[in-house]
């Protein structure tokens, strides 16, 4: 895909010290902010050109819906009916009647417009604070037509960074398993997507089996195990230029990859003779470390966003916990204690938590501890999930569920699902098949 | 790249979200009760329900095939676990003897886990019990070079149940012919 080319044109001096409305974000949606989004206007003349180029009929309309379903998604905001809108997205850009948008409950608003020029989409958008009656920010990108979804989620980002003062995490792709056939012959291809579950794309035909696909951190490179030529194997692949090749020349299976946080190395494990040991290869020079020496399973790697750590599963204790060690496999200590078996830990991006998959008593629970192991929270409990992989801003999880089956084997599905740091917010991610392995990238733009 | 994917109608999950968490409370009352009257009936039935099963090892024959007459191509494991039990061994020891008389045939052995289990660490745990057997293999006489392993985690269950009998079925190291 080709790299965006977004131009920031200008940007107005934001209202900042006095700025009045919030989002409160430490407690999940018991009170998501009413925010009004206003379709981006559009003069004639540009619509009728968008709609040769993309098929849209009104594309000031799809961007702001854009914004609309990624806001609404987020849990953190209620976009208001559109029927109730009394001022027109035009005049409304100028300068909002404070009043009318205040009547129907609004306390924030997105105005903004959409212009041709030079065969290139400008998008401009502003953000409104309406009851303090002000201007919060504004500003105006401009791409080639094609990336009108993504100009919508840059603006999700913004309104999102502005009133939560997180950065957001809706220009971003999840790279997952696409799943299809009965439960034991089943097909799985990589597949690509936009956060919103828009623009999927297959990466590979389904002629080999792939699993757990995890991006690097510039979201170009994945890397994913592959069976071709039924040897099971950690791959490399380049989206942009769909090259592949394998990571290094072990004598045996190599599974659980992922990238060190400079991108540099790939950390995963390495299986011989009965026994899984966690290996590195820096991608320059090809020098392969041996991380672990234990005769146990120790798999799952994942460093932290410094680099100086990385969690890891082992059953050295006799059943799957999570272990912490320093990054040359030095000081390896237990973290999870509680009760049950504890796999998959991943580093929050934000570097206080490691999200880890739970088997107690039969159930399966997604949750987070801190990195010492202390306050382990549970987020959602089911039947079958796992592998959860952080929101580039460590806000939302993603992991995938499985269903039960019944006796004749039949009813399985596997699906991609999200939830809020907070437990709030849990949400089914809609893919054209079923899915699994999700991993999301970093934000695209900045 | 062309966009032809039109742009979908917000949902609000919200509103149905109670009236999902109420449903799962009734399904899991009437789950509660059905489960009693499984206790309640199973205790009669005991016997008769583990009839395929010793511990949680399978013991039943009906996905096992055969390298050649008398000689089961499989064995089973405990929950978590990769060590051979007696009768997981005395399959080996039949499949030793064959492969000693058929020098010149070599094996792939295909480790599996069950569903209910993280996917990387099944993966290393059906590589350890492909090389429990491969161990116990070469015990008796069967050179390593003959003999390769292949883990596919739970990738590949030869039953799709969700429940303790089919996954007992998955657990297991199966021995196939690579000539």
């Amino acid at each position: 895909m080709k790299r965006i080319f977004i131009i920031i044109l200008f940007l107005i001096l934001p209202t900042k010290a006095f700025a009045l409305i919030e989002v409160d974000i430490t407690r999940g949606n018991l009170n998501p902010l009413p925010i009004a989004v206003s379709p981006l206007s559009i003069d004639e003349n540009s619509r009728q050109n968008f709609e040769k180029i993309l098929k849209k009929k009104n594309i000031g309309i799809e961007i702001s819906a854009v914004v609309e379903k990624n806001l609404k998604t987020s849990g953190l905001f209620n976009p208001l009916n559109k029927d109730a809108f009394l001022q027109e997205p035009d005049i409304a850009n100028l300068k909002p009647r404070f009043e009318d948008w205040n009547l129907i409950k609004a306390q924030a608003l997105i105005t903004g417009n959409v212009n041709f020029i030079d065969d290139k989409l400008r998008v401009e958008f502003r953000l409104w604070d309406v009851l303090a009656g002000k201007e919060m920010m504004a500003l105006a990108f401009t791409t080639v037509p094609n990336n009108w979804r993504r100009v919508g989620h840059i603006i999700t980002d913004k309104v999102y960074e502005r009133l939560t003062g997180e950065k957001g995490y809706f220009d971003t792709r999840i790279i997952y398993v696409a799943e299809e056939g009965p439960k034991t012959r089943r097909i799985k291809k990589l597949a690509i997507m936009d956060q919103d579950g828009e623009n999927n794309k297959f990466l590979t035909l389904g002629n080999e089996l792939v699993l757990t696909p995890r991006f690097n951190p510039t979201s170009q490179m994945v890397t994913y195990l592959s069976y071709f030529r039924n040897l099971p194997r950690v791959y490399l692949l380049d989206i942009e230029t769909g090259m592949q090749e394998v990571v290094g020349d072990f004598p045996g299976m190599t599974f659980a990859p992922r990238f060190s946080p400079d991108g540099k190395k790939i950390i995963m494990s390495f299986a011989k003779d009965g026994n899984s040991d966690i290996y590195t290869m820096d991608l320059e020079n090809r020098i392969v470390e041996k991380i672990t020496n234990h005769p146990s399973i120790d798999t799952s790697p994942s460093y932290s966003p410094d680099g100086k750590y990385i969690c890891f599963n082992s059953d050295r204790s006799g059943y799957q916990q999570i272990y912490i060690m320093k990054k040359d496999g030095s000081n390896v200590k237990r973290i999870s204690f509680g009760r049950g078996l504890y796999g998959t830990p991943v580093w929050s991006p934000r570097g206080d938590l490691i999200a880890f998959t739970k088997l107690h008593k039969g159930k399966f629970y997604i949750g987070v501890m801190r990195t010492d192991g202390s306050g382990e929270r549970l987020l959602t409990e089911n039947f079958y999930q796992e592998a959860p992989s952080w929101s580039p801003n460590g806000r939302v999880l993603i992991f995938y569920r499985e269903t039960k089956t019944n006796d004749k084997g039949e009813g399985f599905s596997a699906k991609l699902w999200s939830i809020d740091l907070t437990g709030y917010n849990e949400r089914l991610v809609t893919t054209p098949t079923d899915a699994s392995d999700p991993s999301w990238s970093s934000l695209l733009s900045n | 790249m062309k966009h032809l994917i039109s742009c979908e109608k917000v949902r609000i999950r919200n509103i149905d979200q109670g009236a999902i968490m109420k449903l799962n409370k009734i399904l899991k009352n009437a789950f509660l009760i059905t489960v009693a009257c499984l206790a309640l009936s199973a205790c009669a039935t005991s016997k008769k329900s583990t009839g395929q099963m010793q511990g949680d090892v399978y013991t039943g024959t009906d996905t096992v095939e055969y390298l050649a007459s008398g000689v089961p191509d499989r064995v089973f494991f405990a929950t978590n676990e990769s060590v051979l039990t007696t009768a997981s061994r005395e399959t080996l020891r039949k499949q030793a003897a064959w492969l000693r008389k058929n020098s010149d045939i070599t094996i792939v052995l295909e480790g599996h886990a069950d569903e209910r289990g993280t996917r990387e660490y099944n993966l290393a745990l059906g590589e350890r019990r492909a090389n429990a057997a491969k161990d116990y293999l070469m015990t008796y006489g069967i050179s390593s070079n003959r003999i390769s392993v292949l883990s596919y985690g739970k990738e590949r269950p030869v039953d799709s149940g969700s429940n303790p009998l089919a996954w007992s079925k998955n657990r297991r190291s199966v021995s196939v012919k690579a000539n």
